[in-house]
């Protein structure tokens, strides 16, 4: 039942709070969208609140440790030329995945203009991002256990919660985004050899696979600000 | 950009039948198939879990008495009973199970959004299944910990289980999540996105309410326990310090340091509190419905109904650390969350109102089913009373960790929504399988089953203000406990075989009424929602025949005076009443 058709609706849709009151008392649907894209929202929700869990988890265990924590600034910094800069690599990473919503967004407004081939190589040029952002991840990641002799049970530098909600999160992360690019990948294959074309033209999964990573992006904005900026 | 209803594109789709054996009953995307696949299972464990609880009552009762039963396998009982019970029984029967069935028929549509999904969601559920049932056999046995798995004793030695049977439980737990998930966004998108022509929300049968806010519930409520399984796997296998306090475990300084056990309770209770009305709103929708049928009434304030399922959802996401009274909160957590936790007493004690009132005057047929419904009101009302005693801080301080709070939790979520799901299974046996059920054996399974759990859980309240404590495999000397402590143990393990004996007599029924049965006829308690009026009874693969239903009225025109029939359809348009004889219920009003 996946496959769906574009075609506007008859009756104009009301603005504002009238417009909630008569989404909510309509037979046939509550949202005037795509199921999927429904779906998609409910599911992010969902994934909102394991999200949530894990920081708060993160934070009591924080407050909960004796040993001091240990600074991010310090411990996440790369040198260049002599210098340490902060958080140096997380700045970058960062930035890359914001451009990777930039590109979404993009392909996402050419899905609808029905230009296929711009879709596609939007998607791609957002997964490539999406695994770019993995590598440096994994480049962290190797640079903590293998340099600096940080464990998920104990690091040098103090609590050893540090690692234990590092790997986690970050890891739970990584994982969310390497998902993402494996479905953006599948989307952009099948928008290109005409997937859904013959599937009455219709684009909104090139939306609704938007919807999943623009939340992936968010995501790692607060844990941006509550593991690496705190 | 909008986007054309599912049911205004019906004729769009291709509904080819499933035509081989595998593709119709084994890799079925039919929810009707996939309902009976999660109900069946569900029950499935669902015996195994009452298995066990007998074993513990023999322990209780007839201490040292079994060979069999020792003071680990007696804690792995408990913990399995438990987790099966709440998680793998009553969760996936009510929304894989009911849900599964009555959500797509209730609303007019043919089938869930995403079966392929849906079919997705029971395998993985069965895959839970079986993960956990493997921790029986693996070295160490099941965990002992107890259902709510706290730790530092679920991972510290002298608990069973530690080594492997703690493993398998939480990774069984995430497995069970992994599949309410996937189904649950079918159920919830499904009742927002798919219902027929005229079927607004508030003409809704209240099952469909109660089910959709429950799996709202538990897509927002299972994440906490994920992660805290996810911590917990990641304490035991890695090493990591999550919830593990430094401890002296054994005469051996463990390596774990400065954990934290009681985030491990506010995550389980996060999720624990919640679960308790996962499994209960929809047994409230369910009875709502049942009772409406069976009385020949309209539900008693129907729109009151709908707002406080939503307020009862909403509310108990706020009110989990009164499971947490002893743990050593500040108290100013206590008050808080004691207030909330009384105020769901309101739009609950106000649902109660409803059910009386509406079997107030009415015509009522005092069936199998109806019989199940009306128990459910009395142990409902109380294990919801006890529950008031154990909301308070100071009441529950005195009766934590007793009997007291076995009797109460029993009452409430243990025999009150089994009572609703054997209701269920009777009200709607006709309809999933075209035959009539056995009536002098269902009343037999009712009377044992509903006099068998006041002779069970009445005694345990006095047990509890006693001080008998939860868990404890054995009394043994206790100079605090007179002897008729003793014997009432006793007396409540005789009741509870004869409890758990009872319950063949349902699966008797079931089996001699599908062979032997008589031929149901459609529509048999003259109800007016549109799972009744399929065109076949069963109802057959894409549940409608060539057109969808288009739905006039909500689901309760029930008695309406000046009407010929004492029951209206939902599909039956203003102008095609049968009016005649006022039969009428309301002479008086």
């Amino acid at each position: 039942m996946s496959e769906t058709s574009i075609v506007e609706t008859q009756e104009p849709l009301q603005e504002g709070m009238a417009g909630v009151v008569s989404d909510f008392s309509s037979d046939k649907q509550s949202f005037h969208v795509h199921w999927g894209k429904a779906m998609m929202w409910i599911f992010l929700l969902s994934d909102t609140f394991i999200f949530s869990s894990f920081l708060i988890g993160y934070m009591t265990v924080r407050m909960s440790a004796q040993d001091p924590w240990p600074l991010t600034s310090e411990v996440f910094a790369l040198s260049m030329g002599g210098e340490p800069i902060p958080l140096l690599l997380i700045a970058i990473m960062t930035f890359i995945l914001i451009t990777s919503s930039g590109t979404m967004a993009m392909a996402v407004n050419m899905g609808y203009r029905k230009e296929k081939k711009k879709t596609f190589y939007l998607m791609l040029a957002t997964a490539i991002l999406g695994a770019s952002f993995v590598g440096m991840q994994v480049f962290e990641w190797s640079k903590l256990i293998l340099d600096e002799g940080v464990r998920p049970w104990a690091n040098p530098m103090g609590a050893s919660q540090f690692g234990a909600a590092f790997f986690m999160i970050t890891g739970f992360h990584g994982m969310h985004v390497t998902g993402g690019v494996i479905y953006l990948l599948v989307v952009a294959f099948r928008v290109k050899n005409g997937f859904y074309e013959r599937r009455g033209n219709d684009y909104s999964i090139v939306e609704i696979a938007g919807l999943y990573w623009h939340f992936v992006d968010l995501v790692w904005v607060f844990i941006f600000a509550f593991f690496y900026l705190w | 950009m909008s986007y054309v209803a599912l049911v205004d594109r019906d004729h769009e789709q291709d509904h080819h039948d499933p035509d081989t054996f595998l593709t119709k009953y084994v890799w079925s995307q039919d929810h009707k198939v996939i309902a009976i696949q999660y109900g069946g299972l569900a029950i499935l464990v669902g015996v195994v879990a009452l298995v066990l609880s007998v074993l513990m009552r023999l322990q209780l009762g007839f201490p040292n008495e079994f060979a069999l039963i020792n003071p680990e396998s007696y804690y792995q009982f408990v913990t399995m009973h438990g987790m099966i019970m709440v998680v793998y029984l009553l969760t996936a029967l009510f929304l894989g199970g009911f849900g599964n069935y009555l959500i797509p028929l209730m609303c007019g549509s043919r089938d869930m959004v995403f079966p392929f999904l849906n079919m997705l969601s029971v395998w993985v559920y069965f895959l839970s299944v079986i993960i956990l049932i493997a921790s029986f056999f693996v070295p160490g046995g099941a965990t002992g910990a107890g259902w709510t798995l706290y730790p530092p004793q679920s991972l510290s030695g002298g608990t069973p289980g530690t080594d492997m049977g703690i493993i398998l439980m939480l990774v069984s737990l995430g497995v069970f999540i992994v599949a309410a998930t996937m189904g649950g966004l079918n159920y919830v998108t499904t009742v927002l996105q798919y219902r027929c022509k005229g079927m607004t929300l508030m003409r809704l049968p209240l099952s469909v309410w109660g089910i959709f806010t429950a799996t709202i519930l538990a897509l927002l409520a299972f994440p906490a326990l994920l992660v805290s399984a996810i911590m917990m796997i990641l304490d035991h296998s890695v090493g990591t310090s999550f919830f593990m306090p430094a401890m002296i475990s054994e005469g051996q300084q463990l390596s774990y340091n400065d954990g934290s056990p009681i985030l491990f309770q506010h995550l389980f209770w996060f999720f624990g509190h919640p679960e308790v009305y996962i499994v209960a709103l929809p047994a409230f929708g369910l009875v709502s419905d049942v009772l409406a049928t069976h009385a020949r009434k309209n539900i008693f304030g129907y729109r009151m109904m709908v707002w406080a399922i939503l307020a009862i959802g909403g509310l108990s996401f706020i009110v989990w650390a009164h499971h947490m009274y002893v743990s050593g909160m500040n108290p100013y957590f206590g008050f808080f969350f004691a207030t909330t936790t009384l105020i769901i007493a309101v739009p609950t004690a106000l649902k109660v109102y409803n059910w009386v009132l509406t079997l107030w005057q009415g015509n009522i047929h005092l069936r199998v089913p109806m019989l199940f419904a009306i128990g459910f009101i009395f142990t409902f009302i109380h294990g919801g009373l006890t529950g008031l005693f154990l909301g308070n801080v100071t009441i529950d301080l005195p009766l934590s960790d007793t009997y007291f709070v076995v009797a109460h939790f029993h009452m409430v979520m243990g025999v009150s929504p089994v009572l609703v799901v054997f209701a269920s299974i009777y009200h709607w046996f006709p309809l999933m399988s075209g035959k009539m059920f056995n009536e002098t054996l269902g009343k037999w399974h009712f009377w044992l089953t509903f006099l068998g759990a006041y002779a069970v859980y009445l005694p345990m309240h006095y047990l509890g203000f006693q001080g008998v404590p939860r868990r404890y495999f054995s009394l043994g000397t206790t100079d605090f406990l007179p002897e008729s402590a003793h014997t009432l143990n006793a007396s409540i393990t005789i009741s509870a075989i004869i409890l758990a004996l009872a319950q063949l007599l349902f699966f008797i029924n079931i089996f001699i009424s599908l062979r032997n049965g008589k031929k149901a006829k459609p529509n048999c308690w003259g109800a007016t929602s549109l799972e009744w009026l399929t065109p076949d009874t069963p109802p057959k693969h894409g549940n409608w025949g060539h057109d969808l239903p288009e739905v006039h009225r909500w689901a309760y025109d029930y008695s309406v005076p000046g009407q010929s029939q004492d029951f209206t359809p939902q599909t039956v348009p203003a102008s095609e009443v049968p009016v005649g004889r006022d039969h009428g219920v309301d002479h008086d009003t």
